[in-house]
């Protein structure tokens, strides 16, 4: 089973109500164990509410790398009787419970319970209730063994506007859980100390934002819709340091126009929404596939019809995003399952975007989105910038200029409108070269050439073989795309010293790979199993696989209660599968 | 200095006599009187009759979606603020499908001057109410009549306090000119709605309808009250005001974007080591 030769492994959850502070404790512990060098996965769980209801925040801190949650945790934080009521079961036989008897008016008398003063010990350090939190973060590292250096360098950073006397009272707040702990948690048996060099900790959010600041995006429009939201906050917070215009547009019917516009006009842009906002996309999407005009949209899938589950996990819109416009374009859609593909693949995103002039998808889930993960660090130099537009003198010293020009690879001259004597002129009705409307049958028939046969083989070309870990000539293949990686990851690694077993994952979803460059049906054709994983009902990339190769996987895992995979409860399924 | 050849579109597929063609003319001769060359703007247009227009004059031309226009105006706008914007959208276009849009680039204050084409009808689907349509007005489509209230761009846009809100009409060419170019000279969000008689869909709102009605607005109105402008823009019937109804001078919507304070966006350089130094900068946070 898991873990056998782990040497160190602990996960923790905080649990309680929506505004008791349930993400900043988990936000800081989990920065606390990046900084100390452990490999982190977070997760989180909430409702959709402002206050109450119950959420959880889960960390799973370890030597190894961590790439999916447990589900059994050997640290409860439980900040109110949910908490305990639903997640007691999950703790280890050396697992420990820590509450306030105070606050959750009840007292537990196992063993495995310890009650700890968080609101007095925070009034008593000089502080109002809401230091509680700072407490319970305390309280944390001293079971765990681990001192306070660097949760108050942490502190430091994130309380450096509210003053000298606020920080002194935080960090008095975590002195007072810690020393309460070491005194009174006699049976805390965890220990752990700083192994290595501080890593990097960035959810997907984050590494998109960054990931399109960093390919030169200047505009990005939307309209706030969970789980996309987050990049959009990210990028407004860097908007003044990195010259970015981002725009709330009234409806995401403007959001994805204004930022075509935009790109119209010779700047790189981007929109992102989840499902429902990208269902009023649709007729903007068709509209930069006729005027060619590049765009990037990051779509963040959630539980759905309608509204669905709007905090909550699914990969439902694969076929959504595949089919979705009016006519017949091409499209690019990627997947990314970690936060550092989701950086490069961003960046992929914009260059193939600007290079081809296509709508390109960055497609992420809930899970994805409210995930962190440690990762080693960037490599700068996997990161492309090609500007293929003609500019300035470049653009003048031309004898003529059409827009939308036949051209051998069907990619037509891109100019910036305002940057010489040329027009450039663009229609969503059918055009000729120019970009004026016309009825011509047959200059219809060359432009569908232009736009979607001629550039396709080149698209096609630039997508990435899938990833095959494990076992290469394997018996087992578990093939699954997007946020299910690291669980099939871990999989992998759990099953590999008694099975031959591979996972084949794919991040750049559409077109698919050509099996020229690695023949990836050739790996499912010689396996004895393959089953295809998917966080939805119906199995929409089994369903692309058969459309596109004709290989119908021999069975398949599909979850759509709108939780992701944890990994115990899909080795669980799996064994069911292999026997 | 530009001549009206320069502005030698391709040849207007609109019926004989349409109101656009008097727009058209008075467009252009407004362009040439203000020394604007084509290059020099950008016409985003959306999808009906009038949103042909940019293919007669000889422009950068976005001609995107039908209701659509405003979003891709602002997009263009924001991403090169010295480039001159302008829209033009029909009735249907611009007051129906983009209604949303239309409140909010008011409010925003973008710099893209609007000129909607306003028939009274839809005439490129053949003869449905559009949202300006006269109540009790019969179509194929309303054959009980339209029973819905007439919608008042000019009062909506007022309450939006709109920074330049002026209406013309197809048939007073050089009164449409002089508007046109008070349109772009002024420094904000402009709306021009024009009265453009359809000749093969509206037989209500004629040549000779709108001609026994609209008169210049006097000499000594003062656009700048808005309550005299919500009055002056409630006359319709007997008589039709046509002229400038209301200006302020709200600040625009991109003198108040930081990052666009000195160059604008489409001119700030980007290149792969700015790129990798950008990354490196950002990804030091996340430690």
């Amino acid at each position: 089973m898991v873990g056998q030769e782990v040497f160190l492994e602990y996960s923790i959850k905080i649990g309680g109500e929506a505004g008791q502070g349930i993400q900043t404790i988990g936000d800081t512990l989990a920065r606390v164990f990046s900084r100390s060098g452990y490999h982190v996965f977070t997760h989180q769980d909430y409702e959709s509410r402002i206050r109450g209801g119950h959420n959880f925040y889960q960390i799973r801190l370890s030597d190894k790398p961590a790439a999916a949650s447990r589900d059994r945790i050997d640290i409860l934080v439980a900040l109110d009787r949910e908490s305990i009521l639903f997640h007691e079961r999950e703790l280890t036989d050396s697992g420990i419970a820590i509450y306030d008897s105070s606050t959750l008016n009840e007292t537990h008398e196992k063993p495995q319970f310890l009650d700890i003063p968080f609101k007095e010990l925070a009034i008593k350090s000089g502080g109002d209730r809401i230091m509680a939190n700072t407490v319970a973060t305390g309280a944390v590292l001293g079971m765990l063994g681990l001192d306070t250096e660097i949760l108050f360098e942490i502190l430091k950073d994130t309380l450096k506007k509210k003053g000298e006397d606020v920080l002194k009272a935080n960090k008095k707040a975590a002195i007072a859980g810690h020393g309460f702990v070491i005194k009174n948690c006699l049976q805390c048996s965890f220990s752990i100390i700083p192994i290595s060099k501080p890593k990097m900790l960035v959810g997907v959010n984050e590494a998109i934002g960054l990931g399109a600041i960093g390919s030169g995006c200047k505009f990005y429009s939307a309209y706030p819709m969970t789980p996309s939201t987050g990049i959009m906050l990210y990028i407004a917070g860097k908007a003044k340091e990195y010259g970015i215009i981002v725009e709330q547009a009234e409806d995401e019917i403007a959001a994805i126009n204004m930022a075509l516009g935009a790109s119209f006009a010779g700047v790189r842009s981007m929109t992102g929404s989840s499902g429902g906002g990208f269902a009023l996309m649709v007729e903007g999407l068709s509209l930069a596939a006729m005027t060619e005009t590049p765009i990037v949209i990051a779509l963040a899938q959630r539980p759905a019809p309608a509204t669905g589950f709007p905090t909550r996990t699914e990969q439902a819109d694969l076929l959504f995003a595949l089919h979705a416009g009016h006519g017949e374009f091409p499209r690019v859609i990627f997947a990314p399952g970690t936060p550092e593909q989701a950086l490069y693949l961003t960046n992929k995103a914009f260059d193939i975007s600007q290079k081809y002039q296509i709508p390109v998808f960055i497609l992420t889930d809930q899970y994805l989105a409210d995930s962190q993960w440690t990762v080693e660090g960037i490599d700068l130099e996997r990161l492309v910038y090609n500007d293929y537009r003609i500019r300035g003198d470049e653009l003048k010293k031309l004898s003529e200029y059409k827009r939308h020009a036949f051209t051998e690879n069907g990619i037509s001259p891109f100019a910036v409108p305002g940057d010489s004597r040329h027009l450039v002129v663009t229609d969503s009705d059918e055009h000729d070269e120019e970009g004026h409307i016309t009825e011509d049958g047959l200059i219809r028939m060359k432009m569908v050439n232009k736009r979607l046969f001629k550039k396709l083989p080149f698209i096609k070309g630039e997508i990435s073989s899938p990833y095959l870990y494990g076992n290469s000539s394997p018996d087992i293949v578990i093939t699954g795309w997007g946020s299910t990686y690291g669980v099939m990851k871990e999989t992998v690694d759990a099953l590999s010293k008694n099975e031959k077993i591979a996972m084949l994952h794919f991040s750049e979803v559409y077109p698919l790979s050509s099996i020229d460059k690695f023949d990836y049906l050739n790996i499912l054709g010689r396996a004895k199993m393959t089953i295809c994983v998917e966080n939805n009902a119906t199995g929409q990339f089994a369903q692309l696989i058969r459309a596109e190769t004709g290989y119908e996987f021999h069975r398949r895992i599909n979850r759509y209660d709108g939780r992701p995979f944890t990994l115990e409860e899909f080795l669980g399924e799996l064994n069911a599968h292999i026997g | 200095m530009p001549t009206l050849d320069d502005y030698k579109g391709q040849i207007p597929a609109w019926c004989p006599g349409c109101g656009n063609f008097g727009i058209l003319k008075a467009f252009k001769e407004a362009f040439v009187e203000l020394g604007i060359e084509p290059h020099e703007f950008t016409i985003v247009s959306g999808i009906g009759q009038s949103s042909k227009f940019p293919h007669y004059v000889r422009c950068n031309t976005f001609n995107g979606l039908h209701g659509r226009t405003l979003p891709v105006a602002t997009g263009v706008r924001l991403a090169n603020h010295e480039m001159l914007v302008l829209a033009v959208a029909g009735d249907g276009d611009c007051y129906g499908e983009g209604g949303n849009h239309l409140m909010h680039a008011i409010r925003r204050n973008i710099s893209v001057k609007l000129f909607v084409h306003d028939n009274q009808i839809y005439g490129l689907t053949k003869g449905q109410a559009s949202p300006t349509s006269m109540e009790g007005m019969v179509t194929k489509n309303q054959p009980f009549g339209v029973l819905s209230e007439q919608l008042n761009p000019m009062v909506m846009a007022i309450a939006l306090d709109c920074s330049f809100v002026a209406r013309g009409y197809a048939g007073d060419q050089e009164h449409l000119k002089g508007l046109i170019k008070e349109a772009v000279n002024h420094k904000g969000f402009s709306i021009v709605d024009i009265l453009q008689p359809c000749v093969t869909f509206n037989n209500v709102n004629t040549y000779a309808w709108y001609g026994q009605r609209v008169y210049h607005i006097e000499s000594d109105y003062n656009p700048e009250d808005r309550m005299k402008a919500f009055q002056k823009a409630l006359e319709w019937g007997e008589r039709i005001p046509i002229g400038i109804i209301y200006k302020n001078n709200r600040p625009t919507f991109e003198e108040r974007v930081p990052v666009i304070k000195d160059t604008p966006l489409v001119s700030q350089s980007f290149g792969l080591n700015i790129l990798r130094a950008i990354t490196e900068e950002i990804s030091r946070e996340f430690y």
